[in-house]
């Protein structure tokens, strides 16, 4: 296996104390800006980016993209302990890891939190290994009908399979898609909905709603209700991670699916966000029991978690070896390759082998001495929940306007932030769900263009989605997703008639 | 090579720094998405100040390419008198006030230096036609007009689009995509017939054999002669003109601070950009890229931004892209 040859040849690249010594620094980095919201990690890479200009390429590379796993590992802390996802792939975590959390099994989420990103992180990485050359031509059959197509599908799986009343789904879509039109309309040259305001110019950062939305809202209900942090510090202890692994078998069918989803929307840039969804409404839309989801069950943190970091470390491979990266933070290490004088492209993989397999190989070894860190410091992050609601509170608060500020050095941004906690609160209050708000505003915008751009090139031909097999089976895909609670319904009336004729 | 960077550097430092310095981080304002010609030009700016020891304070890269740069020049104009930003910009300080009214002008802002000039390439795909003539030849006879991929919308490879219309007689749809680096992409994907990308954005397709330089949009053709993939050099391309399309557009790079600054302010960045045009690392730039070597300042600077200003204004206009 040529494969096998290279990676081996790239442990030994990294095998010396001073990459391994960068590579803890970056995963220790990566945690800590994961942890804070809105930091996250292509702002953390973005800002240590510099500090690599004098190192040679192979130590940047690892360096960076440890920080990258660190904050793909600390996103997932913050949902957990206070329902305030670190990154907007966390989202989907929160779900069940809160009410985890509040039930006092913080700790045993937090544990399957990072085992699931652990093994969504391996299959990506195993696939790039093998895969590479055959994948990136699989990324090229992309064009705009086949990204109009993915985006629908994660749209309509939405629809089909939310655990809410469709009607309050597709409002809270609507109106998410209503503010990714703020801005500058690409396809047009024009401005829409800005009103004249030059602060709108730059739309609605859909990371800045997610800060409002989540965290600000969630500490204005718990000011509401009783001036304490829900959920109990949780020693965690080696039984309590043995006991989580020692579970892992049972739920294979939904780490692989999620870890196949992630693969497959980091490879076509639909990302770790669309991802993290799909994984847990796939997971849930496949369980026995359905409605004991989003009530602290911890498939419902597996599926997520996988899925997003099966997406997040697959959504490098592009980026290497086309040029196109899959995610923000793959666009920042895009820029930091341009530095070192390396070509993003398809001979990357040609005339720097060194560099190119002393980086997956980082992949493998960042991601067990990750797992390891992360596992060793949960007590740490698990006894913040001990800290009183009064001392935590104005903390967090003021890190989510940090957060939302470094987004774009904007201070309209955090009045944006708190605007958002406001409609948050009052979105809770009458129970609308608002992850269809927050990926209308992540995805809207690209559907958009994708669909217009489809439309120009066929000539406003809506038959352009089904103009090959991998765009019509998407499409054909979505439509049924988005028809599933009518489909079901009738197929399990076909199944009871048969069996009442019997 | 480098030791005599430096020391050309030390050798300039002596005047210059007796005026002004900057006393915290500056911040060099992208006005591109990141990965961009732009970012790429301003993370090889920083890198050359850094390793060079040009400035005391560190570089930033902050990425203001929301609403297609537009907010890059907001925030240029809102920073009057603010001597710790300075803009990369393009074309785009003329374009944009002019097809998205966006309350901008250039001359708001205080004029450093041009640093480059950046072209612009016919491409299509390698299985596509080999010449013009057969590429313009396919385009007229095609049943559904020729997808040109390109970055944003009333913008210069919309302009470019439009002019090769006129110019040869060929329809084309216009595919307006987020960036250089997608319209590559979607032209090796099979998914648009050609682009008229930069240099620096289908530079490593060309290089993997997956797109073809048709011609190139200047008067003469580009001067490096190096072998870039196995058989073609840069300037191996002929110019659009040699193939029958006069159609010659070229992009400035060039640098601005805030209105309002000191001249002593001015003078300062004056001096660290050229200092970066004989470093290594902006000359290895220069080639590899294919950009056109230039440093124009002061009064030159000016004459020159006011004759490519009425130039883009007049292609602007005649192509429709003015808003009423």
């Amino acid at each position: 296996m040529e494969a096998l040859g290279l990676l081996l040849h790239g442990f030994a690249v990294l095998l010396t104390w001073k990459i391994l010594v960068l590579m803890m620094a970056g995963l220790v980095l990566g945690i800590f800006v994961g942890v804070l919201p809105g930091l996250g990690g292509p702002n953390g890479v973005a800002i240590l980016l510099p500090l690599t200009f004098t190192m040679d390429p192979t130590s940047a590379i690892v360096m960076l993209s440890c920080i990258y796993w660190g904050a793909l590992f600390g996103g997932a802390i913050t949902s957990i302990l206070f329902n305030i996802p670190g990154e907007a792939w966390s989202v989907a975590t929160t779900f069940d890891g809160y009410p985890m959390a509040q039930q006092g099994r913080a700790a045993e989420a937090l544990t399957a939190a990072f085992t699931s990103s652990f093994i969504g992180s391996l299959v990506a990485v195993l696939l790039i290994t093998f895969l590479a050359p055959m994948i990136s031509s699989f990324a090229l059959k992309f064009g705009p009908p086949e990204f109009f197509a993915v985006y629908l599908l994660t749209f309509c799986s939405f629809v089909g399979l939310g655990r809410e009343s469709r009607h309050k789904i597709v409002i809270s879509m609507s109106l998410g898609l209503l503010l990714a039109g703020v801005g500058m309309d690409t396809v047009s040259g024009q401005l829409r909905m800005t009103f004249g305001s030059a602060e709108l110019l730059r739309g609605i950062n859909f990371l800045v709603a997610v800060i409002g939305l989540f965290g600000i809202s969630e500490i204005l209900l718990t000011m509401e209700e009783r001036l304490a942090l829900r959920g109990h510090a949780a020693s965690i202890s080696l039984r309590v991670v043995l006991g989580v692994w020692k579970d892992l078998p049972k739920y294979w069918v939904t780490l692989l699916r999620s870890s196949f989803i992630g693969c497959w929307l980091g490879i076509t840039p639909g990302g770790a966000i669309a991802a993290s969804f799909m994984g847990y409404n796939l997971a849930k839309r496949f369980a026995k029991d359905p409605e004991t989801f989003g009530k602290g069950r911890i498939e419902g943190v597996f599926a997520p978690e996988t899925a997003a970091h099966a997406s997040g470390t697959s959504a490098l491979l592009p980026m290497l070896a086309l040029g196109i990266p899959g995610s923000g933070t793959a666009a920042i290490l895009l820029g930091g390759l341009m530095v070192w004088g390396l070509n993003p492209g398809p001979l990357l993989f040609v005339e720097h082998k060194d560099f190119v397999w002393g980086l997956i190989a980082s992949m493998y070894l960042g991601n067990v001495v990750g797992l390891v860190l992360v596992l060793t410091t949960v007590p740490i992050f698990a006894s913040i929940l001990r800290v009183p609601f009064a001392a935590v509170a104005p903390m967090i608060v003021v890190s989510c306007a940090i957060g939302a500020y470094a987004i774009q050095n904007a201070m309209f941004d955090i009045w944006l932030m708190l605007g958002f906690g406001v409609v948050g609160y009052v979105f809770k209050k009458v129970g609308i769900p608002l992850a269809p708000f927050t990926l209308a505003l992540v995805l809207g915008n690209r559907a958009e263009d994708a669909f217009r751009l489809s439309m120009i090139g066929s000539g406003g031909d809506l038959k352009v989605f089904w103009s090959n097999g991998l765009v019509g089976s998407i499409t054909t895909l979505a439509v049924l997703l988005l028809f599933w609670p009518a489909i079901d319904g009738l197929l399990a009336r076909i199944v009871w008639t048969r069996r009442a004729s019997r | 090579m480098r030791a005599a960077a430096v020391l050309l550097a030390s050798l300039w430092v002596a005047p210059a720094f007796a005026g002004w310095e900057p006393t915290k981080p500056v911040e060099i304002v992208v006005a591109a998405g990141a990965g961009g010609a732009s970012d790429q030009m301003a993370r090889m700016m920083q890198a050359a100040i850094q390793k060079n020891n040009l400035m005391k304070q560190p570089m930033v890269v902050s990425l203001k390419g929301g609403a297609s740069g537009a907010e890059a020049l907001m925030y240029m104009k809102s920073s009057e008198g603010d001597p710790n930003k300075v803009l990369i910009a393009y074309s785009l300080i003329y374009m944009l006030p002019l097809s998205a009214k966006i309350p901008f002008n250039w001359r708001e802002l205080t004029p450093v230096s041009v640093i480059a000039l950046d072209q612009f390439v016919l491409w299509d795909n390698s299985a596509g036609p080999k010449t013009v003539k057969e590429f313009v030849a396919a385009a007229k006879a095609a049943s559904s007009p020729f997808k040109m991929g390109g970055t944003g919308s009333k913008r210069e490879d919309h302009v470019l689009t439009v002019f090769l219309e006129q110019k040869t007689g060929a329809k084309f749809s216009y595919l307006p995509y987020k960036s250089g680096g997608e319209a590559a992409t979607q032209l090796v994907g099979n998914h648009t017939e050609s682009n008229v990308n930069n240099p620096s954005e289908n530079l490593e397709v060309w290089r993997a054999g997956q797109v073809r330089p048709l011609c190139v949009f200047d008067k003469e053709r580009i001067s490096y002669a190096a072998k870039v993939t196995d058989t073609q050099s840069w300037a191996d391309i002929p110019t659009c003109k040699e193939e029958g399309i006069d159609v010659q557009y070229l992009m400035l790079r060039a640098m601005f601070l805030p209105g309002k600054v000191t001249p002593e302010q001015q003078a300062f960045y004056v001096e660290l950009f050229h200092k970066v045009t004989q470093t290594a690392e902006y000359k290895d730039y220069m080639e590899k890229q294919a950009l056109k070597p230039i440093f124009l300042t002061g009064k030159d600077m000016v004459q020159f931004l006011e004759e490519d200003d009425a130039q883009n204004k007049a292609l602007m206009t005649e192509a429709g892209f003015v808003a009423k």
